[in-house]
């Protein structure tokens, strides 16, 4: 007979560990998965956790792509985790991460064809003011009203899904672009466009924010009072409000902090890799950041290897699409699972599982 | 009197602690026999494994001679044996026929069950209307809802855990009058409490656990009351001592305040007046549910009033927050120890910083200083006999008598001109909650003026200069403790309420 | 624009169908909800149905067997969560989270060699004598069968929570489990009752986009219609007859928007298409400013129940 007891304090060690026997047990799970479509599980996890980094063939290409995934994913994540950490749900990412790329963008095809030093700093601005007021609706309607954030964050999606497709076949169309969707390419013109830093790692200026991000939230989580009271928050509301919390403040901080940084992230996407304003903009990672923040155990440094670990995951699928004609819809069963798994193995982290030899507790 | 009820040999282990220990007793038919001991002592398991909610490691039970492993508590329930709990199960959302319903096992219609609601409480002086959605019942009505969920269902045995907690005085006489009229119809009542006086004015037997043990077994009606307590507690009980300061300036000064919780089921505050002077203890009685938490949380700024309710030290305080208050002196500790004045999941460190960076300039320019915070943190377990492995430690892994001790020691070692207290030593043993009182009455002595929140009035009479009670979320007006009788605290704390005495 | 081409009766007629999903997972989780439990995977559980109900009526040529392997499907995915959350004390928003993202996947991985390909119909089952009334026949009583199915199961869950003593059960067990349990209900299992019971209308609501009302797989086919309904089950304050009234209110913005799109209404098309969002959310806002919205909550909502 199995009894599990509550510890007296979460396990160090199994909130270490988890992360990294969910990630095995998913391999495992997702193995099995890809065998019954009839794949060589072996060859499909190697393609999706080996050669994307080692291969010679493929890694030149992938190994800088890492950082390109990696780079909105912690960046996004990192706000998302401030906000769990104190009980807020922003599940609406994604269209923070639209917006500040609409936001951000419209900048600068409105100074277009200006040059000027300034312009790509004035789209940064935009494109986090952009995330932040779109995370606002939520944040006030639930400091004014009470009303559900997991909900409106979520519904802020589908509605910006449709202001990106207005702005990619209307208002931001590339007026020489013969008519076909979307805006002009911002990557290709100097003063608008968010480089490879240096040549070869995929570093661009979203990279460089997302470890600026990774290093302020650390501070800010363990250092500053504001972040005590984030957690404090999260463990216990009533506490809080004791220990002198402005909740209020507290929600706004949090979501607007969050969609601050997934603006940015969405700027950076659209001035970099992706390069423009299109209807497909959207490409789901404010839904894959929530993965990584939970994996990274909402901490900052996990969500840095967490975030390199889904980028992997985005590279090796496409990888195994090509190679193995594993379809891409795989690789988010494989996503899937490992959340889950990870949450359910929560479980060793808070309680202990012991063996009682008795009938019945 | 032949038995009803014998229990031989309950052993039940958690794991790292051994809740029952070998117990035996018996009850028989018509007694009502108490079961005394301090938290901690082992009789909420014992009763759960009567009750079938949990089942003994080893040792039986025999009902009426006849073999009882009651594996749930609906079996319990159909051999006769019913339960009144003290944190009531009841659920506040529906109405008092459902609450009913789903303590039986086979309903009548409800319109049926309505009507022999009403008989069955009619005639046991506790009237109540089946259709009240029980949110809206106060803590006395609510204990009835139980009482009558267990009377239609004519037990044998009928199991009562600390039922008048939540009662005034002159409700417990009408409660006993019930009690007493069961009895007299051969219904046996297991009577669990720590209130040695009731024991004595209404058990034919009594046993006492200690540490999951049976340490005694004695007739409460030719035992004293510090016979039993010594028994329970097994030592002498240090009764703390005070010196009778003159008080001095008035420091905090509540006037006409009224106030509406958010929460639809909390007590509204009606005209709420008071004074506390320095060096003065004023205690606050009432029964739970009276306003108790929306008092404490006007004082410590949780929640804000109307301008110029509440004067600290000549200061309009009633629009600032917990840390303006906390700045000028003004500190509280609420009832609710997790959750409420500790963060569970945090560290004793963490949870130090939740009150104390304020007096104790534990941070500068908002950046923590753990450093220093952890420093304090110790000093709070040393000064105030905390036992933990250290400030590293989790508040939920603390006893709740060791939590309370750090959470009482965190405020008062911040040297508060005025302390708010509810519920100092709930669920605390004797000398624990010894050590807490001597620690208030100490911080009075200083010149600090301190204000017990209490639903012990033994603990208040021990204590207070003066006493107050709330009642509805109205606050008598203070009177001098000394020489106040039972009936008179009874009456402050509303007397019997609407209950009619039983017939 | 031709106001003229929007025809009132096949208006209120396709509302009914529009508004089906809707109120069939709205109802699956409101008496997941009324248990204590809020899953917020109702998106994935309906998604992974309606690609179960598309599969199997495809494979076997009976719409039937689509729903009602689309229950099973959906039963069977909400039954991880359940797993999660009742037996590994995961906390039940992320865990929802998690099963959305889960059900999205493998739904678009079952699928992906069904697109294009259409289902059986499903057969319209006018009611006799009804029918033939002016007006109300055509928009009410010429429906298929899940339509009717829809409709009963509202006033079904009503009886079932007001009158029966099973009913009773599940609203005290998401009212206060500890007490629950202290009586001796088994919390955890009609916790998982609860949740099969939504997964398994998720999976019939989900079913019902992908054979009748598109009729045809797509992935992302569902559109964030879970996600409405919970909102809608918000809205209702938690009662079967305010859920149809909900699901009623948003199939019917959704088929206007639609309508008005095809009319060539002067609105932006994108503006028509996050209607329905807009809608919920305002909706959401104030049934939230007004105090007693939240309170009618059940109270366990969200909270784990471990007991020792």
């Amino acid at each position: 007979m199995i009894a599990i007891v509550k510890r007296p304090e979460p396990s160090k060690f199994w909130t270490i560990a988890t992360p990294i026997f969910a990630v095995i047990l998913t391999m495992i799970l997702g193995g099995l998965l890809f065998a019954a479509m009839g794949k060589d599980p072996v060859a499909a996890i190697r393609t999706i956790f080996w050669d994307p980094l080692f291969n010679e063939q493929f890694a030149a290409y992938s190994r800088p792509q890492l950082l390109v995934k990696a780079g909105p994913l912690i960046l996004i994540a990192i706000g998302l985790s401030i906000g769990f950490k104190a009980g807020i749900w922003n599940i609406g990412a994604e269209g923070q991460y639209i917006m500040g790329a609409i936001t951000g963008a419209s900048v600068g095809l409105a100074l277009y064809p200006l040059e000027a030093w300034w312009i790509f700093p004035a789209m940064v601005i935009a494109g986090a003011l952009g995330g932040f007021l779109w995370a606002m609706i939520p944040a006030i309607l639930k400091t004014r009203f009470n009303t559900n954030e997991i909900l409106v964050s979520l519904m802020l999606v589908y509605v910006a899904e449709q202001i990106l497709a207005s702005a990619a076949l209307g208002f931001l169309r590339n007026p020489e672009g013969n008519g076909f969707p979307g805006s002009r390419n911002l990557s290709q013109i100097p003063w608008l466009s968010n480089p490879e830093l240096i040549p070869g790692t995929g570093a661009h200026w979203g990279v460089v924010a997302a470890l600026g991000a990774v290093v302020a939230a650390y501070v800010l989580l363990n250092k500053h009072m504001l972040g005590f009271q984030i957690r404090l928050t999260g463990e216990s509301p009533r506490a809080a409000r004791f220990a002198g919390v402005k909740d209020k403040l507290l929600v706004m901080f949090c979501l607007g902090t969050a969609g601050a940084l997934a603006g940015l992230a969405g700027l950076f996407e659209v001035t970099g890799p992706a390069g423009q304003i299109s209807i497909d903009f959207g490409a789901g990672y404010g839904f894959t950041a929530i993965i990584v923040a939970f994996l990274g155990r909402l901490n900052p440094i996990g969500i840095l290897l967490a975030g390199l670990l889904l980028a992997l995951t985005f590279i090796g699928g496409e990888l195994a699409q090509f190679m193995l004609g594993l379809p891409s819809a795989a690789i988010q069963v494989f996503q899937g699972m490992l959340l889950m798994i990870l949450l359910a193995m929560d479980l060793v982290v808070n309680y202990r599982i012991i063996l009682v030899n008795r009938e019945a507790a | 009197m032949t038995k009803l009820l014998k229990v031989v040999g309950l052993t039940r282990e958690y794991p790292g602690v051994r809740a029952n220990d070998d117990v035996s007793f018996s009850i028989g038919t018509g007694e009502v026999h108490a079961l005394l001991g301090e938290n901690g002592a082992g009789k909420s398991t014992l009763v759960k494994m009567i009750y079938g909610l949990e089942k003994p490691d080893a040792g039986f039970m025999k009902l009426r001679g006849g073999s009882y492993a009651p594996p749930n508590p609906q079996a319990a329930r159909a051999a006769g044996v019913a339960m009144v709990f003290q944190h009531f199960s009841l659920f506040e959302a529906l109405n008092v026929a459902e609450n009913v319903a789903l303590g039986m096992e086979n309903p009548p219609k409800m319109r049926e069950l309505a009507a022999s609601i009403r008989e069955v409480s009619e005639n046991y002086g506790l009237p109540l209307d089946p259709d009240r959605i029980v949110g809206d019942l106060s803590a006395g009505e609510r204990q009835r809802v139980e009482i009558i969920r267990c009377l239609l269902q004519d037990p044998k045995l009928l199991i009562m855990d600390e039922p008048t907690s939540v009662l005034t005085p002159q409700e417990v006489e009408i409660l006993f009058k019930t009690l007493r009229k069961l009895q007299s119809e051969g219904t046996s009542i297991l009577y669990i409490s720590h209130k040695l006086e009731e024991i004595r004015a209404l058990c034919d037997g009594a046993t006492i656990l200690r540490l999951g043990k049976v340490v005694g077994i004695c007739d409460p009606k030719t035992t004293t009351a510090r016979e039993m307590a010594e028994m329970m507690v097994g030592q002498t009980l240090h009764v703390p001592t005070r010196e009778g300061g003159e008080a001095g300036e008035v420091l905090l000064d509540v006037q006409g305040l009224n106030f509406v919780p958010s929460n639809p089921f909390g007590t509204r505050l009606k005209d709420v007046s008071l004074r506390l002077r320095a060096g003065e203890v004023l205690g606050i009685g009432g029964v739970a549910g009276n306003g108790q938490d929306e008092l404490l949380s006007v004082l410590s700024g949780e929640a804000k009033t109307g301008r110029g309710s509440v004067i600290f030290d000549g200061q309009d305080v009633s629009h600032m927050g917990p840390n303006a208050r906390r700045r000028i002196g003004l500190l509280a500790a609420p009832e609710e120890r997790l959750g409420h004045a500790a963060a569970p999941n945090m560290s004793l460190t963490e949870n130090t910083a939740l009150t104390a960076t304020i007096r104790k300039k534990l941070s500068k320019n908002n950046f923590l200083n753990w450093k220093k915070t952890e420093t304090f943190a110790s000093e709070i377990i040393k000064d105030f006999d905390v036992r933990t492995p250290g400030p590293g430690s989790a508040a939920r892994s603390l006893s709740g008598g060791n939590l309370q001790k750090f959470v009482i020691g965190r405020e008062v070692l911040q040297a508060p001109k005025v302390f708010v207290v509810n519920q100092p030593t709930w669920g605390v043993d004797a000398s624990a909650a010894a050590a807490i009182r001597q620690a208030l009455l100490d911080l009075a002595a200083k010149g600090a003026g301190v204000i017990v929140i209490s639903q012990d009035l033994d603990e208040l009479m021990e204590i207070s200069d003066h006493f107050a009670a709330l009642n509805e979320g109205t606050l008598t007006a203070p009177r001098v403790a000394k020489g106040l009788t039972v009936d008179e605290i009874g009456l402050m704390m509303g007397g019997a309420h609407d209950m009619e005495v039983a017939g | 624009m031709d106001f003229g081409s929007i025809n009132p009766v096949v208006l209120l007629a396709s509302l009914m169908v529009a508004s089906t999903p809707i109120l069939l997972a709205a109802l699956g989780e409101m008496v997941t909800e009324k248990s204590g439990v809020l899953n917020l995977g109702v998106e994935g559980m309906m998604i992974f149905g309606a690609v179960c109900g598309f599969i199997a009526a495809i494979e076997t040529q009976s719409p039937t067997m689509g729903f009602v392997a689309a229950a099973a499907g959906g039963a069977a995915l909400s039954m991880l969560f359940g797993l999660l959350t009742q037996i590994f004390l995961t906390t039940q928003v992320p865990a929802g989270l998690a099963l959305t993202l889960l059900g999205t996947g493998l739904a678009s991985l079952l699928g992906q060699n069904y697109q294009g390909m259409s289902p059986p119909r499903m057969p319209d089952m006018n009611i006799p004598v009804l029918e033939n009334i002016p007006v109300i026949g055509p928009v009410i009583f010429q429906h298929d069968a899940i339509v009717y199915l829809s409709l009963i199961m509202v006033v079904v869950i009503w009886a079932f929570l007001k009158f029966t003593r099973a009913g009773l059960i599940l609203r005290a067990v998401g009212e206060n489990h500890t007490a629950a349990h202290a009586l001796g209900y088994k919390v955890k299992a009609v916790r998982f009752a609860a949740i099969g019971f939504g997964g398994a209308m998720a999976g019939l609501g989900g079913a019902y986009i992908s054979l009748v009302r598109v009729p045809q797989w797509t992935d992302g086919i569902t559109a964030g219609i879970g996600w409405i309904a919970l909102a809608i089950v918000v809205f209702a304050s938690w009662r079967a007859g305010r859920v149809l009234i909900g699901a009623y209110l948003f199939g019917g913005i959704t088929v206007l928007q639609l309508n008005l799109q095809a009319a060539g209404a002067k609105v932006p098309v994108e503006l028509l298409s996050m209607s329905p969002f807009l809608a919920t959310i305002l909706v959401l806002v104030v049934i939230s400013a007004r105090r007693h919205g939240a309170t009618s909550a059940p109270a366990m909502l969200g909270r784990i129940f471990h007991t020792s």
